[in-house]
């Protein structure tokens, strides 16, 4: 096999940071080639370097042997290189076919020719058996066709060597299932791709090769069948890391949050954002909430923590309805919550540290009587909290927006945990975090788990809920799929009932 | 005969009427689907309804007047391009900004070279065309084909800017700048270039509705003559969902208001003047309220974008 390209010495630097160096990538024509690595390991810079949005500091880019120097995406393009961008670059309310005919230079024709192209995209949808109503609106696509969609606009546009950077991010697991196959279908047209991931399971499924970047170094490239999924956590991390939580066994709690019937409508449309959810947490349990993002999750939490008021139903916790209650009057009676965006709703980035472990109980005597708030006191919590939860920061005066991700969300979770809480809302406690981190985000939940303490956690990634919930219940579209404890169930039953099947109909089906 | 005769007149002085706010409206419509929020065609307008003035003066034709209206708009556009696309200052402060500018500049300039006397300069003004043939038939040829040739091309324009608009390349270019920026940015689209563009060519129209207002419906500038038109405007554009079409019906429909309240003053109803010269901006307000929450705007309007 030949080389199709060749990435030689790549480094790239941005002002302090050196986030290529020396890269050397080499990868053949029609394999799947994956591109393991960390957030912040230099992947995404690798590839902005490849399809032309950036410009290397130093090192050449070789395309079948010939060198190459891109200054725009449409360079790159032009040169067969299209790349699948992890947010979809589509507008929803135009159809799939004006989608792909954004921009699209047929050699200076004014009118848009939408009958040939509809041919020709038809003809690339049949031969890779792609399923894409071309007249559709994209707003009324689902996510997985939506990618399909922009895996066809790439393919249309002449598209030889596919990027897909993080292309399973969004995706149910069985759409996960129908990506590879397409994946697959397309190498064996002779296309290459590139598979951007940080998920060790999915690379050792569909690649071929894959080359390990830590740090913005190159680790090595390996044959995957060489490689098993620990090997690649090693080379990734760069440590011997431990993928299993120790949980002991408990005996079951009280209930300590009883949700009844609990309804929400849009006020506008009154469409229905959550219907009729029901479930309890118990004390010392982890309830895990799987689903795909976007089904309800938000508006549940947002009930749950006084946010938004539920149009009918009951939140019952220690035996008074909280559907009415003030965010402040939930909180201060043993509930913490950390909150899905850390930099939007759980920190403020441009204040110190010391501010920020304040908001939540700024008003609490310890801090602070009547307009005055007790400095010293509150540093004092801070620096406490700083060490107890290893921040690392350089003082308690640093700004929020100067730490690290991983070190914002364990400032989020020092303030959480420290105000002693019965139950704690947890939502996407781990999303974009390295992982050392998301290591020491599940140490700590588990821990105080088997304080006692009630867990709701809300997370995207089937394999965070499967490895630390007790119970999980699966959300869709605003309804409770079912709720299972994860030794019994398989992820594929689990993807059913992220696409929408109720866990009754897929195991009446099972038995027939 | 003679009601029938009315009728006729009112649609014709109707279409007249139209004409200068659906100009301004299609102007502003090349503008927001690029993703601009531009408010003032008030003062793009004003402008260009003296710099028409002023060209028709000099120069004694009132072609180079409206030539001169057009780069006045034009002017008024690369301002606001700079401004909000390379400055990314707030579209919204700007455009109040420029309709001050527009008032207080055709305003003093006016006094400047026309003087503060009561007498009128003698301009070269719009003439009626009337189509041979077609404005010979009855009640519908002087309704519709006896006009000034302004009112033809700002009819015209309907259905090509909405050609343009959606089955063109450049038009589905435009509007995807319009509806995300990033997105036409990874197409290879130059977003910077297309604001701009749509900036300045969409101004040029609005300015040929403020010529036409001046040495059309009018032979003279006088200081706020424009009197709330680019708003109108505006609420055309919303009202008519951002279609071409959609803004002729609402420039039609808000300039109806202006005919009924033209026959009431006439038949000497016992309303006051006021109230009923009032008529077709109420008539704006309500199409507003009713219809303005289901108008589906470009997405990126009014937001900036930064490359990179």
């Amino acid at each position: 096999m030949s080389k199709i390209l060749e990435m030689i010495n790549i480094t790239k630097c941005f002002p302090g940071v050196m986030a290529n160096d020396n890269v050397t990538l080499a990868v053949e024509a029609g394999e799947v080639h994956s591109l393991l690595g960390e957030n912040g390991a230099g992947k995404s810079t690798l590839m902005n370097v490849l399809c032309g949005l950036y410009r290397p500091t130093f090192g050449s880019i070789r395309l079948d042997g010939e060198e190459v120097k891109f200054s725009s995406a449409r360079d790159a393009m032009a040169r067969g290189i299209g790349m699948v961008h992890q947010h979809f670059m589509l507008i929803p309310t135009m159809t799939v076919l004006d989608n792909c005919l954004i921009g699209a230079k047929d050699a200076g024709k004014f009118v848009l020719d939408r009958k040939t192209t509809a041919e020709k995209l038809t003809e690339l949808i049949e031969k890779y058996d792609m399923k894409v109503d071309l007249n559709a609106k994209v707003g009324s696509l689902s996510v997985g066709q939506r990618q399909r969609v922009e895996i066809i606009k790439v393919l249309y546009r002449g598209a030889r060597i596919l990027i897909l950077d993080e292309p399973t991010a969004v995706l149910t697991p069985q759409e996960t299932l129908e990506l590879f196959e397409m994946i697959r279908s397309l190498t064996e047209h002779n296309f290459t791709v590139l598979f951007i991931s940080h998920k060790l399971n999915e690379v050792k499924e569909i690649s071929d090769k894959v080359t390990v970047l830590r740090q913005g170094c190159v680790t090595g490239t390996y044959k995957t069948d060489d490689c098993s999924v620990e090997d690649l956590a090693r080379l990734m991390v760069g440590r011997e890391i431990d993928l299993s939580v120790k949980r002991a066994e408990r005996e079951k709690g009280e209930i300590l949050l009883d949700v009844k019937n609990l309804s929400l409508k849009n006020a506008e449309d009154q469409k229905r954002l959550l219907e009729d959810i029901c479930f309890d947490v118990r004390e010392g349990e982890i309830l895990g909430v799987a689903g795909v993002d976007g089904n309800g999750q938000s508006e549940l939490v947002e009930c749950l923590t006084g946010m938004q008021v539920a149009s009918s139903g009951e939140i019952v916790y220690k035996g008074q309805n909280l559907r009415k209650m003030k965010t402040r009057e939930i909180m201060s009676n043993g509930i913490s919550h950390i909150p899905q965006d850390r930099q939007k709703t759980g920190l403020i980035m441009p204040m110190t540290l010391v501010e920020n472990f304040a908001l939540q109980d700024y008003y609490r005597e310890e801090f602070g009587k009547s307009v005055y708030l007790n400095w010293a006191a509150v540093t004092e919590h801070s620096k406490k909290l700083i060490k107890d939860f290893s921040i690392k920061t350089p003082s308690e005066l640093e700004l929020a927006q100067n730490l690290s991700g991983g070190n914002q969300q364990k400032v989020i979770i020092a303030r959480e945990i420290s105000r002693h809480p019965e139950l704690l809302i947890a939502m996407h406690p781990t999303r974009g975090l390295d992982v050392g981190a998301i290591e020491y985000i599940h140490q700590q939940l588990v821990e105080q788990r088997n304080k006692g303490i009630g867990i709701l956690l809300v997370s995207t990634e089937l394999e965070e809920i499967m490895k630390l919930s007790d119970r999980i219940i699966v959300m869709y579209e605003g309804k409770i799929m079912g709720t299972v404890k994860p030794s019994d169930i398989t992820i594929e039953e689990m993807g059913l009932m992220m696409g929408g099947q109720a866990l009754e109909s897929i195991r009446a089906k099972k038995a027939v | 005969m003679g009601v029938l005769n009315s009728i006729s007149s009112y649609i014709a002085t109707d279409i007249r009427m139209a004409a200068p706010i659906l100009l301004a409206g299609l102007g502003l419509l090349l503008v927001n689907w690029s993703g601009l929020l531009y408010i003032g065609a008030e003062g793009t307008m004003l402008i260009s309804a003296f710099a028409a003035v002023a060209g028709s003066f000099y120069l004694g034709s009132v072609w180079a007047g409206l030539l001169f209206g057009m780069i006045a708009g034009a002017l008024f556009g690369l301002i606001f391009a700079f401004l909000t696309v390379t400055l990314r200052a707030n579209q919204t402060v700007v455009g109040v900004a420029l309709n001050v500018l527009g008032a207080s500049l055709s305003a003093t300039l006016n006094r400047v070279i026309f003087g503060v006397e009561t007498t009128i300069a003698k301009i070269d003004t719009f003439e009626t065309m009337a189509i041979p043939g077609l404005s010979k038939i009855p009640v519908i040829g002087p309704a519709f084909f006896n006009h000034m040739p302004i009112v033809y091309l700002a009819f015209l324009m309907v259905p090509l800017i909405s050609f343009f608009l959606f089955r063109t390349q450049q038009g589905l270019n435009l509007r995807s700048v319009g509806e995300n920026p990033r997105v036409s940015d990874t197409l290879g689209i130059n977003v910077y270039r297309t604001r701009y563009t749509a900036s300045i060519l969409g101004n040029m129209i609005i300015g040929i509705g403020g010529a036409f207002l001046s040495t059309g419906l009018l032979n003279f500038f006088t200081e706020d003559m424009v009197s709330g038109r680019g708003y109108i405007a505006l609420a055309a554009v919303i009202f008519g969902k951002y279609k071409p079409a959609g803004v002729m019906l609402a420039a039609m429909i808000f300039m109806a208001g202006n005919v009924v309240s033209n026959i009431l003053q006439v038949s000497g109803a016992a309303i006051p003047y006021t109230f009923l010269t009032m008529i077709p901006y109420v008539l704006t307000i309500v199409a507003l309220v009713v219809f303005a929450s289901r108008a589906v705007a470009p997405n990126a309007l009014g937001k900036p974008y930064k490359r990179g």
